[in-house]
Formats: structure tokens, sequence, C-alpha cells
């Protein structure tokens, strides 16, 4: 199953170079760089592995069981999934929901983007950041960060616990709740909650503020993966309010080019089809996404933290702001460096602290009409949300009696797919030539999917059709095993 | 025993992560679990082989790959306490679900159904699926189960400290499935 890199080093002319498995990533991947006569890059693949089949085994159950069902696609973002999932089976009943379910599940889902984000940037990326790419693999990992610096280990949790603890506050369980339901949510928030949460926010916004002291300075010391780590021009692709600030629970999409200029605006989330394409790769169970009217390969564009903080003139929070306007300085705007995913993540899961604040300062915050009640009156719906990796979409369509007939997901890291392929492609081939190939430039093969921070587990909801070919090869390229089946 | 310490492994099979989340929401007490016990190998480590031999292993997920088998029977091999964690590991669960479909007979949703450029299906590189969705106990010896999806942080921590200390927890109480 792996190929380890100290292996990998001994076949330096190979064909082909396998990491297996790519590691501190959320879910199960492969790299293969593809090697020409000279032992430069010629190519390399991300391979998403597992496949799991959320579309098709929904089938015939009711609509209302969606929302957990769909939640155990991802035990890191299952917040994202309760909400577009809700948000479909909204629609399916045809009620707008009352606007205090909706802030309820706003500020579950700025909650979660707090936590995901501080997964991401803490227990995935530090090690790369604090301790650098080439440093020992076997101390890469959080308990390593802990050892050399334990300050920013223990932040990195902080923020993740407080994260998870708010939606544990609020949804009753930190993994899998069921409080998000179709028509709102399942409880109000009572007085004494909500001041524990308001409690920990500060603490949040003073861990953020040590974080970013730290690793403003830690980011200045990679200009060689800023410049190799998927840094080329692409659309950005997410939500938006309206008025040019950050906004993740509903709105209309919107995307923008490369030069900042708005490519389409206003789209509406049941249009998806007119504007998003997926295509099958035939080396991954991921498929890939492309915006359609530029086709496939060349849609290509990027969704999450880079392309939200694209698409806005300010993030709508002043300490946020203040950040984003940091980052433009230095790195321009729009952002085109994946690089700087790292510091957009920081600078959201500082706006989300501040949001939150705002949403639970609000003056019907404790209402107790949090839930709509209706039979399904629609056959189709289709629920969006930002999740933290990007734009998630839902879409059913159920029978008269509210069976699931049919369903599709669009999940963020499916956006990403192209963008992650070439990112990954870029890097090999900026790092890994012939003669030098070393643990540290397959690492930072590795760390330009983490800055993508991909959620596999997400992107593999899919079932598709029995492979019909596999081969088998081992890091030398030698063809090890060849299995048929038709 | 002997003065090193022990070490630890978690393998993620098919499963949504959840329990290795559930894992990380001990919180504060990561740090003083990394004072007590080695983390060998896991998803949040960059070792890339299983190592020759492990004490304790948590495996979440359930055996739905050709990958996932051959790792599985790998892990068993050199671990001593292979622990099943949560609903997938224990039952195949979230995972299993597909099993009444058939993986031949699950049509195309994925990649026919609702693509914009029909294509063949994947086939090059990576694993194939199996028919059947298993438990990680259909196919390797467990040692010990532990239900929950996912099982709480507490449930996780708790069942770590008996097992660091020698251990093998009792299934009562603190965990059940689907909690």
């Amino acid at each position: 199953m792996a190929a380890t890199a100290s292996a990998l080093n001994e076949n330096t002319m190979s064909q082909r170079i396998l990491i297996d498995p790519v590691t501190r990533i959320e879910g199960h991947a492969k790299v293969t760089i593809q090697l020409d006569d000279d032992g430069q890059v010629a190519d390399a693949r991300l391979h998403i592995t597992q496949l799991r089949g959320f579309e098709k085994f929904c089938e015939n159950r009711p609509f209302y069981e969606m929302p957990s069902l769909m939640a155990r696609i991802c035990g890191i973002c299952p917040v994202s999934h309760l909400i577009a999932s809700s948000k479909a089976c909204d629609a399916i009943l045809g009620v707008n929901i009352p606007p205090n379910a909706a802030r309820l599940r706003r500020i579950l889902n700025l909650a979660q983007i707090l936590q995901s984000h501080a997964l991401s940037v803490f227990h995935l990326s530090s090690p790369d950041l604090l301790l650098g790419m080439d440093s020992p693999p076997e101390n890469r990992h959080l308990f390593g960060v802990a050892a050399a610096a334990p300050e920013v280990a223990r932040d990195g949790i902080r923020l993740r616990q407080i994260g998870q603890q708010i939606i544990e506050i609020l949804a009753g369980k930190r993994i899998h709740p069921a409080w998000v339901v179709p028509g709102g949510v399942s409880n109000a928030l009572t007085e004494e909650k909500r001041d524990h949460i308001l409690g920990m926010l500060p603490d949040g916004i003073a861990a953020l503020q040590r974080s970013l002291d730290r690793f403003r300075g830690l980011f200045q010391r990679f200009p060689e993966e800023m410049a190799s780590f998927a840094n080329f021009p692409s659309l950005f692709l997410g939500l938006t309010d309206g008025n040019g600030k950050l906004e993740y629970y509903d709105g209309p999409l919107r995307i923008v080019g490369a030069d900042g200029a708005v490519v389409a605006d206003k789209l509406r989330a049941e249009d998806y089809p007119q504007y998003i394409g997926e295509v099958a790769e035939d080396d991954s169970y991921l498929k890939s996404a492309f915006y359609r009217p530029l086709g496939y390969p060349d849609g290509i564009y990027r969704v999450g933290p880079l392309a939200r903080l694209n698409l806005i003139t300010n993030c709508g929070t002043p300490l946020a702001n203040h950040e984003l306007g940091v980052l433009r300085t230095f790195a321009g705007s729009p952002l085109l460096g994946s690089f700087h995913y790292h510091h957009a993540r920081l600078i959201e899961m500082l706006h989300v602290i501040e949001r939150m604040q705002e949403l639970l300062g609000h003056a019907d915050i404790l209402s107790l009409h949090v839930r709509a009640f209706a039979q399904p009156n629609c056959e189709e719906g289709v629920g969006i949300s930002e999740a933290p990796r990007g734009t998630l979409l839902h879409h059913y369509k159920v029978d008269r009696n509210g069976l699931i007939r049919w369903a599709n997901l669009i999940i963020a890291t499916g956006h990403n797919n192209l963008a992650m392929n070439r990112g990954v492609k870029q890097a090999a081939t900026y790092f890994v030539h012939g003669g030098k190939l070393s643990e540290g430039a397959l690492n930072r093969v590795e760390a330009v999917i983490r800055a993508f921070d991909p959620c596999l587990s997400c992107s593999t909801h899919a079932i598709g059709r029995m492979p019909l070919d596999i081969q088998l090869r081992d890091a030398a390229g030698t063809l090890l095993d060849n299995i048929c089946r038709d | 025993m002997s003065d090193r310490k022990p070490t630890l492994a978690t393998v993620w099979l098919d499963g949504c992560s959840g329990c290795h989340m559930s894992f990380l929401d001990i919180d504060e007490r990561l740090l003083e679990l990394a004072q007590e016990v080695d983390l060998v190998y896991s998803p949040l480590v960059d070792r890339k082989d299983f190592p020759e031999l492990v004490d304790i292993t948590l495996v979440e997920g359930a055996v739905s790959n050709e990958d996932d088998l051959v790792k599985i029977k790998k892990v068993r091999a050199h671990t001593n306490v292979l622990v099943s964690l949560g609903d997938c590991a224990v039952t195949s669960n979230i995972p299993g679900m597909r099993n009444p479909f058939g993986v031949l007979a699950v049509l195309d949703r994925a990649f026919v159904d609702t693509v914009a450029i029909p294509r063949p299906a994947p086939a090059a590189v990576i694993p194939r699926l199996l028919d059947r969705v298993r438990p990680v106990h259909e196919v390797v010896p467990v040692d010990v189960f532990v239900p929950g999806c996912p099982p709480s942080a507490d449930t996780i921590y708790n069942l770590l400290s008996d097992l660091i200390a020698g251990r093998i927890p009792q299934s009562n109480g603190g965990h059940r499935f689907g909690a």
C-alpha cells in the first residue's frame, strides 16, 4: 500500500513516483508524478481513492432523513451538509424558514468554519509552516509543533475547541448533531447558552491575533512555495451578500476572473446546471467541476477561503477587514497563489468570530419561533451554502410522498479538482528534478494539496461504476498487477 | 511491561473521519496524551508505511475497497490491540448502505447521470471497490469494539487511558450505537 519516502529516494530514475498515501489531509489520496526520460516532471496527478455512494443509496428514503444522513458524508464539516441539505429540504417543503432559524443556522455554520479552519491551519499545515517543509517527517505533526512551540499547538487546539463547543452548545453534539431540520432548527437558543458562547469568543479573537502575528512572519519564509503552489490565473466562485461582503449561508453566486472583474453575478443556485458542469477523470473517483461557458478544462475555477476573499470588497467586520488589507497589500488582489489559502483561512476565522458576536447580539436571537412546518409541497429542491472549503450544493428530487428519487451533490473539493491537479503539477515541476529527488520536495507536492484543504470525505460521496481495469504499479513504475473486469 | 512509551496508530478506512475528529475533540488532553503514547502512524502524521509492531491501533471506517482490504490485513498483522472504532467499523453503517444496490448495479449516477461530458468511469491508479462493504471484524479479528457515530471524545479518551494502562475496557455504558 505504501511507498515510503526513503524508498522513493532510491528510485530517482523511475518513470513514475507514487506518493501513497498523501498524509495530513482529510481523506484518501495518492499522487503520481510521471517523469520523462531526462528525469524531469512530465505530468503529476492527484488521485482520490475512495468512493461511497450517497447520491445512490439515499434513493427511496424520506427526504426528512437527508440532513442527518448527508451529515455523515463528512465528520469534519457535517454542519455544512446539514445546512445545504436542510435548505434543499426547505425548498421541498416550499417554506420560508423563520428569520431566527436562519440566524441560528448561520451561527452554527460560522462555528464550523472556525473549527475546520483551525484543523487545517494548525493540526495539518502548521508542521510544514513552523518546522519547515524539509524538517524530519517523523516530527512533522501537531505533537512536533507542540514540542517546538507549545503556544502554537495550544492556540490551535483552543480555536478548534471553541468552534466545536459552540456547535455542541447550540446543537447538542459536536459531530453529526441532529438540530438542523427541514424548516429550521429543532430548539431555540436560551439566554444561558447565548451568554456561554459570547463568553468564549474574546478568547478566540486573542488566540487569532497571536496566531496572525506569528504566521504573518512565517509565511514570508516561503517565497518559492508562494510562487509555485497552484499560483496561476483562474476564475473564483462563491456566495455573495450583494454588498461586496463575506457571506456563508445564502445569497446569489458570483464568479470573478483573475483580473478581479466580475464574470457572472447573481447566479441562482437552482440554475447551477447551466453554469457548472462536472466531468469524470479517468484516474480519480473525484469528478472535476468546470464553468460551462468556458468548457473543460478551460473553465477552471477555485472556491473556498481564497476565492471568497477575491469576491468581496471588504470582509464586513473590522478586525478581519484590517487583516485582509494586510494580505492584499502584500500579495495583491485578486490573490492568485494558493499558498495564500492559509492566510485567508486565518482572516476568515477572525471574521466568523466577529460575525457570531454580531448575530448573538441580535434583538431576536432568543426568539422561540425557529421552525416552519409543512408537508412536501415541491418535487425538487436545491440547497446551497459556503462550507469551510467552498461552495456546497445539494440537489434532491422527491416523489409525491417525499421519498427521494434522485440526488446530486457538488462539494467544494470537486470545484477545486482541476486547480489542485494543476497545482500539484506546478509544484512537482518546480521542486522535483530527476537528479535530486528529496523527501522535502515530495512533502511540498503534498503541501500544495494541504493548502487547498481538500475534504476528501466529502468528495467521495458519490458512487460510480466499477472501474474496469486497474493497473498497480510500484514506485519504479513496474506493473505489479492488472485487474480487469467487464 | 517495558519502559518505552506505548505506540498508537489510527487508521481511516471508509468512513467520514468523524471518529478521528472526535479523537481530536479530547482537545487539550491531546498534549497530555502525547506524553504517554507515541502516535506512530495516522492521517495526522507523515509516516507512509505501517510500523513493524504497534501496541494500539484505532480503526475508523468499514472495509470498502481493495486498498482497505490490503491495509487492514497488514494493520492486524502488526498490531497488538486492534480497536474497531465507531459504527462504520463495527457494523459498516453508512458505507454499507450501498450493499443492497450492488456495485455493478449501482449505476452511472456519479459518472454518467450527473456529468456534462460523458467519459469512461475512472479506472487508472485508483483501487477497485469491493462488491460488498464489510465491518472490520468480518475481515480480521478485532479486540475491542467501540460503537458510536462518532464515539464521544470522553469515550475515546477513557478507552485510550485504559489501553495505555494495559487494561482492556469493558463494553458497558459510555457509548452506544448512533450516539
